[in-house]
């Protein structure tokens, strides 16, 4: 009697079982597609958009791009003065932003990580961080371009390093929080000071990290162009002082682009073209060195 | 020299803990702690988790307080100066009673930086004085022949068991003269664990070691004395042999006999 009680138990179960697995199989599928359709929405665009800046764009590239000064309309020319103007300024963006935003990083995630002071800085740094660039361009212009009457790069620069700031403050925060306690601890140990413990092995340990955050921070100033326009203003000529307007890739980009004259539209994609390719460059800069860890 | 002879004789004690309390913000981890810890002896501290072993371990490198909400009273002497109200700066006490972790962590750096790091904070070497240390303190953790081809690759891309002794080698390296070690084998393989118990043995020639162990056989087979913890409390310290085999207290023989709780 139980015996025949087991054996029909068994079947049922088996058959529940059966049931509940292909169940579960029905809505892995479905799952699945729908992640892989999701994943194909998004790089299909991505693709359209480096094929349609590789094509327009490389028809564009020549010489005189790299050589020559940006154009009257339809005359020949390069973007040589926007492309250094870029340079210049992202340069002088990162090397006043780097530093301060790593120091306020390991104040946060060394010093006071449960302070008031850290939870202020941090939500102000949360505000800065996604505050529209073009409010950061205007801040500096009231600030600095009407106070000293003139446009110039070094505002240019100063308002792109007010982007850099949160960004670089926010990776280094993350990355020295992931440091083993352990690794402090050891540290601690051996009798190390608090600053060499901080300079030698937490930022040592999280350093790929770090210097992951300032190379997509960088990424980001170099394709921003609001913060540009009205600090930097742009500069038709060659131009190496930073008290001056300067030119800059994206807003060269945005004028020529605009423009009705197939030549200024032509060095337009050139230079979005560049800008494409420096960017990818960084990123993937950045996904060599985290892979790299010690 | 005949064991006997040596454990007959009264040891001088090293660290010397009084009415020690230890309070986790309101929480009172340890409680009332009496105990000497002898000099060149392994003392073993064994016990349930959450029974205050590693708690007591790191008061005597003041380690807690890199975390403000914990606090030791009481008296942690080293001979005879006591180490919580010591107006000497706390990186010099470390400088004297090294640590091992229960994690091997090794320093983002080559295995040799790794020993010469803590070196540099105490000491000016040359670098050929620099070579010898690193050398020696490796021999002494049984690491040399292991690592004396590769000193400059990075510490991490070792085993766990050696990273654990270059953790070892690091502490010694210093010349402490006390070594903490705070359940070192448990994150270890049972080779790597005989390694780094033939290690403790070798090393308390020198050093006074004290050990937290989950392991009673590890206690039983390379530390002379043995405390045995409960909730806060110290329940019973002795010598090994004598806890072993003829505890004074009922809790700590059902603890060591496997009829705890």
């Amino acid at each position: 009697m139980s015996t025949a009680q087991n054996l029909i138990n068994a079947k049922t179960l088996a058959e529940t079982r059966q049931a509940k697995f292909a169940a579960r199989n029905r809505v892995n599928k479905i799952a699945l597609t729908l992640s892989l359709a999701a994943m194909a929405f998004g790089v299909f665009w991505l693709v359209w958009i480096l094929w349609e800046t590789l094509r327009q764009g490389v028809g564009g590239l020549a010489l005189a791009t790299f050589t020559e000064m940006t154009p009257p309309p339809n005359e020949a020319g390069g973007i040589a003065n926007a492309i250094f103007g870029s340079f210049v300024m992202v340069m002088l963006a990162t090397f006043v932003g780097t530093p301060i935003g790593i120091m306020a990083g390991i104040y946060l995630a060394e010093y006071n990580p449960k302070g008031l002071l850290a939870s202020i800085t941090r939500f102000v740094n949360d505000i800065l961080l996604s505050a529209p660039s073009i409010v950061i361009g205007l801040f500096v212009y009231a600030v600095v371009v009407a106070y000293f009457k003139t446009f110039s790069g070094l505002a240019g620069a100063l308002s792109l390093a007010l982007i850099v700031i949160p960004v670089v403050i926010r990776t280094t925060e993350n990355m020295l929080q992931l440091v083993p306690p352990g690794l402090r601890e050891a540290a601690y140990a051996l009798g190390t000071p608090k600053w060499k413990v901080i300079l030698s092995i937490t930022l040592r340990a999280a350093r790929a990290g770090v210097v992951t955050g300032v190379l997509l921070a960088v990424a980001r100033i170099a394709g921003e162009t609001a913060p540009l326009l009205f600090t930097a203003l742009n500069n038709q000529f060659w131009t190496a002082d930073v008290s001056q307007p300067m030119a800059s890739l994206p807003v060269t980009i945005f004028k020529f682009a605009m423009s009705p004259y197939e030549n200024w539209q032509q060095l337009a994609w050139a230079g979005v073209f560049l800008i494409t390719v420096a960017v990818l460059a960084l990123n993937i800069l950045a996904r060599v060195l985290t892979r790299n860890k010690h | 020299m005949p064991n006997t002879v040596a454990q007959q004789q009264p040891s001088r004690s090293k660290i010397s803990v009084k009415d020690l309390n230890f309070y986790y913000g309101k929480f009172h981890a340890l409680k009332g702690i009496n105990l000497e810890i002898p000099e060149n002896k392994v003392t073993a501290f064994i016990g349930p988790s959450g029974c205050g072993k590693s708690t007591l371990l790191r008061t005597f490198n003041r380690m807690f307080e890199l975390y403000p909400e914990q606090r030791a009273e009481g008296t942690i002497a080293l001979d005879g100066e006591n180490l919580l109200t010591s107006k000497q700066d706390v990186a010099l006490i470390r400088a004297k009673v090294g640590m091992v972790f229960q994690k091997p962590t090794p320093f983002p750096m080559s295995i040799y930086d790794n020993i010469a790091f803590g070196v540099k904070l105490f000491e000016n070497l040359s670098a050929s004085e620099m070579d010898d240390r690193v050398e020696w303190a490796l021999k002494k953790a049984a690491l040399w022949t292991e690592v004396r081809d590769k000193l400059q690759q990075s510490g991490s891309g070792l085993s766990g068991g050696q990273q654990q002794r270059l953790c070892i080698a690091r502490g010694i390296a210093i010349k402490p003269e006390v070594l903490l070690l705070d359940e070192p084998c448990s994150a270890l393989d049972p080779i790597s664990t005989a390694k780094i118990e033939e290690l403790i043995a070798e090393l308390k020639n020198e050093y006074t070691v004290v050990i937290v162990t989950h392991n009673m056989q590890q206690a039983a087979r390379c530390s002379d004395y043995t405390a045995y913890m409960y909730l806060g409390d110290l329940i019973e310290f002795g010598a090994t042999e004598q806890m072993f085999f003829k505890p004074q207290r009922k809790e700590t023989e059902d603890y060591i006999t496997g009829r705890f709780g």
